[in-house]
Parts: structure tokens; C-alpha cells; sequence
């Protein structure tokens, strides 16, 4: 087995892609459903349209980036007003059925061949980050030491995601601290309670679904630049899922639950992988071939988000005493 | 850095090509047919050649006795259907004079290309129109049989969904796994053991059912009496369905496999309507099983508690009623049905471990339209979402017809929240 | 002061009812409240239909009626959190029908709930600050600098550690509010409401499920509060409880206001007594009897099996 190879793509997990874009997707949830109880299971939407609205500007109607990324933006706020007037006034488990239908929805047009000429089909687009890659402060070359090393692309979508997600956890510390988190916190105990002292919890459910899908697009944006495409499934109900896994691995409700839930995950599913496929390969594991590794690791995360949530429901690092889901 | 990229990348690649395989390694899902009809009686020995929207040639077939003809297609999009008169028998001609037809394929569908014919020495051709509509109503005529059949496999498994929600509160987000699990089990027992599919089928309902009975007894049961809260066991659920469908797919493969018997049944025409016999089986069994369950609910003691407790579990619990036994029962009977609907599916399309995913927003948007927690509602509410999606397809693009569905859902939860048969709560 | 002050409330408000008629629907010589013609309908039951009643300024009015007589409904239209199907009704002169309920509050008419709904995630203080109004860092741009907001903040905080020391709640500022007893619920809710400065506090049954250790001091801070100039619109089925602190007593049956009066002679009104009596008959069910019709209903289910079975 190659220890090297299996060590240092668990190691660079830590810090990678995956793990930034589903932090950023995680860290609205976390808006969402840790601090204001909004089940939104259509998380994934807002990534989608986020990168499309930014593919589309840019290689259809061939506008600069920076518009795309505006475009990309807007229409990630125009989502969260779209989904938020029907369904903000249901009860939570009528929300999580409709958010997650809407996200199908987004998800089928998106893929259609009706509208292949706009959105491409389940080939979804490409071509449209030269733009973002022009910035690039980098010289070529590649940057690290030993094996952790990174090419000037990689760097520069890693610098810049991971300043997103340094910023989206200032920004959710200092509302969360803030008589604004205070409001949403209580919207999540009891919404009637908050309606009776004078709060308009409409608006704020609002501007909660706003900011955690607005936040969660940057994720679309970065999945989009890192491999200048982007494709309808990959924005499927699984990404929501998973993302919801971390929220809850990290701990709901805290602030960098995300980012350290988003950081273990992919840690554990890349050296999953790794670990298995190598026995595999060398013949320590016959049980399964190589192509049911993939699948393996996935039914881990399902086994792995029943154990936490009946053991563990405060996450890793959570405080049971303020756990915000329901779950003794 | 670039072995790290190529890693992430081939894993994530290596994800969506297992889910994306099937489409490639078995048979194109998606075809070009139809079928040659003159008064009534088929018109053999025809041949219908197939190119692709610029001419590149794609195939030509011969219609078979039955009249029918089908040319499987590997990509989908835009294709050229030409029917070569010179085949035809004589004194028969296609209605409205041309004899190509442009067609859209989408992907998984089969798109059907209409050819009317009518006898030649007719004096007077009828006006074109006319053909158009007949083949306009027939097409509905059959989009609303296959719309039923669909509306009542998802009723089954709505059935048990909307149940389960009334009695625990649970939204089962893993009850689309149910519905692959009998299908699987059912495949297992047919293709593994070779036993006929209809031993086979029933031994995966006791199964099925079994399975449903001991999901509670050991897993959501055990949940409930640790006072797991709603939401909690909503998001358990979710790990459930992604323990389960991963589990199907480690163990079924990618690929999509049918039963070995009733497997390519010949259509039979029945006024405009052409269907293969197993499917009115399969609607005569869903039809009975829904009746049965029915009266169940209505008359039996345990049906008459299953509706208490949905109704108020606390104030039923107060009366004397075993909640537990009752959530039991739903449970196994519940996880049966929808076992059934399951295999019912693979009946009429390919068995695949997505199948019950698929149809789990269908069967969500059946039970919210009913109204959530109600049985009768369940299963008016899921022939509506059935046939909506089916006959839907008249107007928009077969790919686009789950979306029409879903939009309805959404619309009607704006509207009516307590669903049809719903009622509004009261507050405070 | 604190005594003649309480006693110049009570005196003004005991001689503003002094020469009211005992009748339903009554006019007062201040009301701050005024409902007409409020019905709302579930299904077929009507389940409130009031034709007018008011609500007189600076005095506790206690609103009493059996179960199911559509106290807790009639508390819910008038404060937004239902729909009336029709009617209307006034809050300082200003019209009040088709208001969201966060206007409603806002407006100075604060209620509290049958079940106490302390946010227990969050600390008593936190529950506190909640129910202060126009607060600068509750708009999402000024929340994101706390220099804008941190001295309001500090004033609220005092104001809140004031009242939670006037409920002998100051010990628990930081513990959650879910670790408290349900009688420290009771007064955390109460004491939460007064930091919306409400002109009329409305309490859907303050006492229920409260030791009766804890009823005194409850009682106590109801009292205190028409001291303090606000106008106390109470529900309670009890009438025990009513007669101590009520100024003027409202009475529904079946949806509708029977009768009007001041506490000690409300009592021995026959349309109430009527109406507590005769409740078994058309009112809907406590949860006893509930229990006693479903047991009743039970049986009756295994005799028909059993007759099935014999057939």
C-alpha cells in the first residue's frame, strides 16, 4: 500500500476544495437550522444557481467574471425571496419537503435538454474561469514542501476559499453575538413566543434563509472555479445531506462547527478511501472490489450521521446543555 | 498537488460515474417507437428508418406483427423518423401526407412517433387536423392509464409514509429505500434462488414486512422511547436512506436489471389504451391491497386504533390503546406495501437502487397533497400526483414532467397546507 | 407611597365599575379595549362569538368561563395570533382587526400563553433582553457593529436585572431558562413581557400549574402591575383565584360573554352558575371526561367484536 500517497491526500483533505466549498455550504446551514431552526434541505439550489448564474453570464451571454459572479450572487437572493414567501410560514417539516422539492426542481431544469442551450444539459458548463484564474497573484510554479505541495491554480482558489470562510465565520460571530442572533436563536425555541415581544419573525426567518443561502452560493462559486465547471448533479440532495452531516459532526449552532465538521469529514472519507481501496489493490480485502469503495465510504457517512445524531446530537466539540436540535 | 487534485477529482468523478453507469454499461433506457395501426388491425413488414436530426444515419427496423417497431437510442436529443412508403401495403397511406416526423428523445424515455394510416381509395382525405386529435386524445387516453398505474404504486407507498408520520411524527426520509428494498428482495429471490417472480414477490412482501417490523422493534422504537425529538429523527432518517442506498448499490451494482419473467410482454390494444397484461395485474393487485388496507383501517380493531393514534397519540395512549403494538403493526404493514409498490415498479420499469429515492418526492408531494398523517388522503393524493405527472407530458417534456409535480406540491402547500383531506389546527 | 399608590389604583379603578350595570357587554367610562361582533369558526363549531365588551383602563379584568368556552381563542384574535372570520375591535382607539401579531405587541398589548414559552436554549437574561423594543442592534447591518449597539444594550440590561430582581429571578440571570421550575417559567414570561413597556398585559392562565406557594407571589406581581399605571386582562377558569385580585369579572360560555360584574357578586350571577353546571352537558370536554367517553367508546368496540365473533 502506498502510505505516502494515502498520508499526504488525507493531509491535504484537511485544508482541500471539497472541503472549503462544503464548508461554505455548511456554515449556511448552520444559519438555517443551527441557529434558526429552518429546515433547509434545498441548500444545494443555491450553490447551483450561485455557479450557474456565474457559468451562464460568462460563457452564454459572455459578460466579464465579476458580473457573473454579481449575477451568480442576485440569484442566489432571489432564490431564498422565491422559496422563503411560500414556505416560511409552514411548519418545519412541510418546509423541509418543499425546500428539498424546489432544489429537485432547480436541479431538472438545470440538466433538461429543453434548456441545453442555456445550461448544457446534464454536461452542465465549463470555460468560464479564465477570468478568476487572470487575478492570480501566484507565478507558476508549484508551492509547498515534501508532498504537500500545491500548484499556482489550486492556491489561489484555496487562498481565496478559505478567506470566504474566514469571513462568512466573522460575519455569522458577530450576528450571532449580536441582538439580531439573539432574535433568530429565540425564533428557533419558539416563534410565537418571539411574535408576542413585538418581533417580526417572518423578516428575520427572511433574512436568515438570505444569508445562509448567499453564503452557501460562495460555496457554488468555488466548486465552479476550482474545476472551471459545473455540472446539475453534482448540486443533487446528496450535497445538501452531506453538508447537513458536517453541521452536525462540527456541532449546530457553533460557529466554526462547520469548518472543523467540513474538515473531518473529508479527512475521514479521503483516508476511508484511500486506506480501502489500497487493501483492496494489494489483496488484504477481497470482500469488495474497487468500484464498491466509492459506495462503502457513503454508507459510513449514513452510519456515521445515525450514530452522532442518537449518541453525539451536540457534535464533536458541542455543549450538550445547548444542543439546538431536540434530541435527548 | 496535482495527485491531490486528481484524487479529489477522481473520486468525486468516480461517484457520479457510478451513478451516472447505468445510463452507459446496460441498454440506452431511452428509445424511438411506435406502432402501425390501420383500422384497428397492425400493419406489418413496414420499414421506419431512424437518422439523427443532420442525416447520420442511426437504424432501420421493420414494424413486427403486432405492428410495433423500436429503435433503441444511446444519446439523447433531436432525431429524424422516416416511414418509407414504399413498404406500405397497397391502397394505405399516411395520414396528413408527409412521412417524417422530427422527434425530441430525453433521457430514460421512450418518444413515440405517430404514423396514422388510412386506407388510400378513401374519397376525400380526412383534414389533418382530424388526425391530430384522435392521436392527441389517444395519447392522453394512455397517459391517464399509465398515470394511474403510477398514481397507485405510489399510493402504496404512501400509504405506509403517511401512517408512520400520523403515529410517531417521523417524516421518513428512508421510506423511498423501502419501496427499492422489496424490489431488490423480490429480484433476489427471483434471479439468486430462480424461484418464479410471483413466489418470489410474495416471499419479499413477508420480507419486506418483516423488515418493517424489526426496523421499529430494534431501531425507531428504541429511538422514541429515549424521547428523540422529531426533527432529530427526521435528519436520522436521511443517514438511514444513505446507509441503505449506498448498501443497494454495494450489493445490486450500478446497473438497472429487470425480473426474469414478464419481462418484455407483448402490449395488447384495449380500446385506445395499449398495455401489457401484467400491467392490469399489477393495477388489479395495487387496486386490492389499497381496498383491503381500506376497509382494514375502517373496520378491524387494529385499523380503527391506527387511526386513533394518528389522530391524537397521547389521548388514544390515555384510552387504553397500545400505541407501541399499534406503531408496530404500521410499521411491518407499512414496510410490506411499500415493498410491494417497489416490486410493482420494477414491473414496469427497470429495477435500479435509485428507484425508490426517485420516487420519494412523488410520494411526499401524494401524502402533503392528502393532507400529512391522513390514510385516505395518502391515496387520493398520490393517484393525483400519478396521473398529473403521466398526462402532464402532453404539454411538457417527459424530463420535465417530475417537475411539473413538484411545482403542483409546492402551489397547493401555499394554498391548502392541511392537504385535501387535511385538517387545520386549531392554535392555542 | 407604594401603599397609597396601590391604594389610589385599586380606589379609581373599584369606583369606575362602582354604578356599571351587571350586564354583558357593559360600556366602561375608559375603556382601552373595545371588541365588536368577534366570531371565529372551526369547521361547523363556533367556537367564539362575542358581541361587545370592553375593557376598562387601569384595572385587572379577569376574563373566567369553563372549559372550552373559547377564552384562550377569544385571547388569540384579539391578539393576532389567529384569524377572526369577522368583527373588530380597538386598542386605544386605534383599530386592531387584521394586525400580525409583532404589531400587536408592539402597539402596547402583550400577552403571555397558556403554556409558559421561556426560550430554555437561551439564559433568563437573554429571554430578558429579548422583549426590549427598537432595539438598534436588531437590524442586520447595525448588528454587524457592536459599537452601535452595545450601549443600548447596556441599558437594557439594567432595565432587565431590575425586574428580574423585582421577581427573585436575579440568582438565574445566566442559567437557561429551560433549567428553571415551571412557576419560575410563569414569572420569567411575565416579567419578559413587562420589557416590551406594554400599556395592557393579557395572561392566559398565570396560575395554572403553579405551587400554590408560588400562586401568592404571582398574584402579588399581578397586582403590582396595575400599580404601576398598566391596564391587566387575565384569563382564568378557577374562581377562587379570580375573586382575590379581579377588579371586574367577564364571563364566556360556549364562545359568548353571559355576564359582567364585579367579583363578589359575579358569583352567585344564575347565568354563571349555569353556565359552570350546566357545562357537562354542551361544552366541549375536559380531558377527564375525554378520557372517560374513549374508555366509554372502547368498550363499545369490543362488544361489537365480540358480537361479530358470536355471529
Amino acid at each position: 500500500m502506498d502510505w505516502t500517497t494515502i498520508i499526504s491526500t488525507t493531509v491535504k483533505a484537511a485544508i482541500g476544495v471539497e472541503t472549503v466549498w462544503y464548508a461554505l455550504a455548511a456554515i449556511g446551514i448552520n444559519i438555517h437550522f443551527g441557529y434558526t431552526g429552518l429546515l433547509n434541505f434545498g441548500q444545494s439550489a443555491f450553490l447551483a444557481v450561485a455557479g450557474y448564474g456565474l457559468a451562464v453570464t460568462v460563457t452564454v451571454i459572455g459578460l466579464p467574471f465579476w458580473i457573473g459572479i454579481v449575477v451568480g450572487l442576485a440569484a442566489a437572493v432571489l432564490l431564498a425571496l422565491l422559496l422563503g414567501i411560500p414556505t416560511l410560514r409552514l411548519r418545519a417539516d412541510y418546509l423541509a419537503i418543499v425546500t428539498i422539492a424546489a432544489a429537485e426542481i432547480v436541479r431538472l431544469i438545470f440538466r433538461s435538454v429543453a434548456f441545453k442551450d442555456v445550461f448544457g444539459g446534464s454536461d452542465g458548463r465549463r470555460g468560464f474561469s479564465d477570468g478568476f484564474y487572470a487575478l492570480n497573484p501566484y507565478p507558476d510554479g508549484t508551492y509547498g514542501f515534501g508532498w504537500f505541495t500545491f500548484n499556482e491554480r489550486v492556491l489561489w482558489v484555496l487562498t481565496i476559499g478559505w478567506i470566504l470562510v474566514g469571513l462568512s465565520c466573522a460575519v455569522v460571530y458577530l450576528l450571532m453575538k449580536s441582538p439580531w442572533g439573539r432574535v433568530l436563536k429565540a425564533i428557533r425555541e419558539d416563534e410565537d413566543a418571539v411574535r408576542s415581544l413585538g418581533k417580526n419573525v417572518f423578516s428575520y426567518k427572511m433574512q436568515s434563509l438570505i444569508l445562509g443561502g448567499v453564503i452557501g452560493s460562495l460555496g457554488g462559486f468555488i466548486y465552479g472555479l476550482a474545476y472551471a465547471s459545473v455540472q446539475p448533479d453534482i448540486f443533487g440532495t446528496e450535497t445538501t445531506f452531506f453538508a447537513y452531516t458536517i453541521v452536525i459532526l462540527g456541532g449546530a449552532a457553533r460557529v466554526f462547527g462547520p469548518v472543523v465538521g467540513s474538515m473531518i469529514f473529508w479527512v475521514l472519507l479521503v483516508l476511508v478511501n484511500g486506506v480501502l481501496s489500497g487493501a483492496v489493490q494489494s489483496g488484504f480485502i477481497t470482500f469488495m472490489d474497487i468500484t464498491q469503495v466509492g459506495p462503502f465510504r457513503f454508507l459510513l457517512v449514513g452510519l456515521g450521521l445515525i450514530l452522532l445524531l442518537v449518541y453525539r446530537p451536540q457534535g464533536i466539540f458541542g455543549d450538550k446543555r445547548e444542543i439546538a436540535i431536540d434530541a435527548r | 498537488m496535482r495527485r491531490a487534485v486528481i484524487a479529489f477529482t477522481a473520486f468525486l468523478g468516480g461517484l457520479i460515474l457510478l451513478l451516472a453507469a447505468p445510463a452507459h454499461a446496460a441498454d440506452p433506457e431511452q428509445s424511438l417507437r411506435g406502432t402501425l395501426k390501420l383500422q384497428g388491425q397492425p400493419v406489418n413488414g413496414v420499414k421506419i428508418v431512424v437518422t439523427t436530426e443532420s442525416g447520420q444515419p442511426v437504424q432501420e427496423v421493420t414494424s413486427n406483427a403486432q405492428g410495433a417497431w423500436e429503435v433503441p437510442i444511446a444519446e439523447p436529443g433531436p432525431y429524424k423518423v422516416t416511414l418509407d412508403v414504399g413498404t406500405l401495403p397497397k391502397d394505405v397511406e399516411v395520414r396528413g401526407g408527409t412521412n417524417v416526423r422530427s422527434l425530441t428523445v430525453y433521457e430514460g424515455n421512450p418518444a413515440t412517433a405517430l404514423f396514422a394510416l388510412q386506407a388510400k381509395s378513401a374519397d376525400g382525405a380526412p383534414p389533418g387536423d382530424d388526425g391530430a386529435s384522435s392521436a392527441f386524445w389517444q395519447r392522453a387516453a394512455q397517459l391517464t392509464f399509465e398515470g394511474f398505474n403510477l398514481g397507485l404504486i405510489i399510493a402504496l407507498a404512501a400509504l405506509g409514509l403517511s401512517l408512520i408520520y400520523g403515529t410517531t411524527g417521523l417524516t421518513n426520509f428512508a421510506h423511498g429505500e423501502l419501496v427499492t428494498l422489496g424490489a431488490l428482495i423480490a429480484y433476489g429471490f427471483n434471479t439468486g434462488i430462480g424461484l418464479h417472480l410471483i413466489p418470489a414477490a410474495a416471499l419479499a412482501v413477508i420480507v419486506a414486512g418483516g423488515l418493517g417490523y424489526s426496523q421499529d422493534r430494534f431501531f425507531w422504537g428504541q429511538l422514541r422511547r429515549r424521547g428523540t425529538g422529531i426533527i432529530a429523527m427526521m435528519i436520522i432518517s436521511i443517514g438511514v436512506a444513505l446507509f441503505l442506498r449506498y448498501l443497494f448499490l454495494i450489493v445490486f451494482g450500478g446497473e438497472s436489471d429487470s425480473f426474469v419473467q414478464y419481462n418484455a410482454q407483448p402490449g395488447m390494444q384495449i380500446g385506445p389504451i395499449s398495455a401489457a397484461p401484467k400491467n392490469l395485474v399489477a393495477m388489479g393487485i395495487e387496486l386490492t391491497v389499497l381496498v383491503v388496507v381500506g376497509i382494514a383501517l375502517l373496520r378491524t380493531r387494529t385499523g380503527k386504533a391506527a387511526r386513533a393514534v394518528a389522530d391524537n397519540p397521547a389521548l388514544a395512549a390515555s384510552s387504553g390503546i397500545n400505541v407501541d403494538r399499534v406503531i408496530r403493526i404500521i410499521w411491518t404493514m407499512g414496510g410490506a406495501i411499500a415493498g410491494l409498490a417497489g416490486i410493482m415498479l420494477g414491473l414496469s420499469q427497470n429495477l435500479k437502487f435509485t428507484m425508490g429515492q426517485d420516487l420519494l418526492l412523488l410520494i411526499f408531494a401524494g401524502v402533503t397533497l392528502g393532507g400529512l398523517g391522513t390514510a385516505f388522503g395518502a391515496l387520493i393524493g398520490s393517484i393525483i400526483v400519478g396521473l398529473f405527472v403521466q398526462v402532464s407530458t402532453l404539454w411538457i417534456p417527459p424530463e420535465l414532467k417530475n417537475v411539473g409535480a413538484l411545482a403542483v406540491l409546492i402551489i397547493v402547500l401555499l394554498f391548502r397546507p392541511q392537504g385535501i383531506l387535511g385538517r387545520r389546527e386549531r392554535i392555542g | 407611597m407604594h401603599a397609597e399608590t396601590t391604594k389610589e389604583q385599586k380606589t379609581a379603578a373599584l369606583a369606575a365599575f362602582k354604578d356599571l350595570a351587571r350586564e354583558p357587554g357593559v360600556p366602561k367610562p375608559d375603556p382601552i379595549l373595545v371588541v365588536d361582533n368577534v366570531v371565529r369558526r372551526f369547521g361547523g363549531l363556533t367556537a367564539v362569538e362575542v358581541e361587545h365588551v370592553e375593557v376598562q383602563r387601569g384595572s385587572i379584568t379577569a376574563l373566567i368561563g369553563p372549559n372550552g368556552a373559547g377564552k384562550t381563542t377569544f385571547f388569540n384574535q384579539l391578539t393576532g395570533f389567529d384569524t377572526a372570520d369577522s368583527g373588530q375591535w380597538t386598542f386605544n382607539g386605534r383599530n386592531m382587526n387584521g394586525v400580525p401579531a409583532h404589531k400587536v405587541a408592539r402597539s402596547g398589548m402583550v400577552r403571555t400563553f397558556q403554556l409558559t414559552k421561556a426560550l430554555s436554549k437561551l439564559t433568563v437574561l437573554e429571554n430578558m433582553r429579548l422583549g426590549a423594543q427598537a432595539q438598534k442592534g436588531e437590524t442586520f447591518w447595525r448588528a454587524l457593529v457592536p459599537s452601535l449597539w452595545r450601549g443600548q444594550e447596556d441599558e437594557i440590561t439594567e432595565r432587565a436585572e431590575e425586574l428580574l430582581t423585582r421577581f427573585k429571578l436575579d440568582a438565574k440571570r445566566d442559567d437557561f431558562a429551560g433549567s428553571l421550575s415551571g412557576g419560575q417559567r410563569k414569572l420569567l414570561e411575565m416579567a419578559r413581557a413587562l420589557m416590551v413597556r406594554p400599556e395592557l398585559v393579557m395572561l392566559d392562565e398565570p396560575m395554572a400549574g403553579v405551587n400554590p406557594a408560588l400562586t401568592q407571589s404571582l398574584l402579588g406581581h399581578v397586582k403590582d402591575l396595575r400599580e404601576q399605571g398598566m391596564t391587566v386582562l387575565f384569563v382564568e377558569h378557577d374562581m377562587d383565584m379570580v375573586r382575590d385580585i379581579s377588579d371586574w369579572v367577564i364571563v364566556m360560555a360556549q364562545g359568548n360573554v353571559i355576564a359582567e360584574g364585579p367579583p363578589d357578586t359575579i358569583m352567585s350571577d344564575s347565568r354563571v352558575i349555569d353556565a359552570y353546571l350546566g357545562a357537562h352537558h354542551d361544552a366541549p370536554l375536559s380531558e377527564d371526561e375525554l378520557e372517560q367517553q374513549l374508555h366509554e367508546a372502547e368498550e363499545e368496540l369490543v362488544a361489537e367484536n365480540e358480537e361479530e365473533a358470536k355471529k
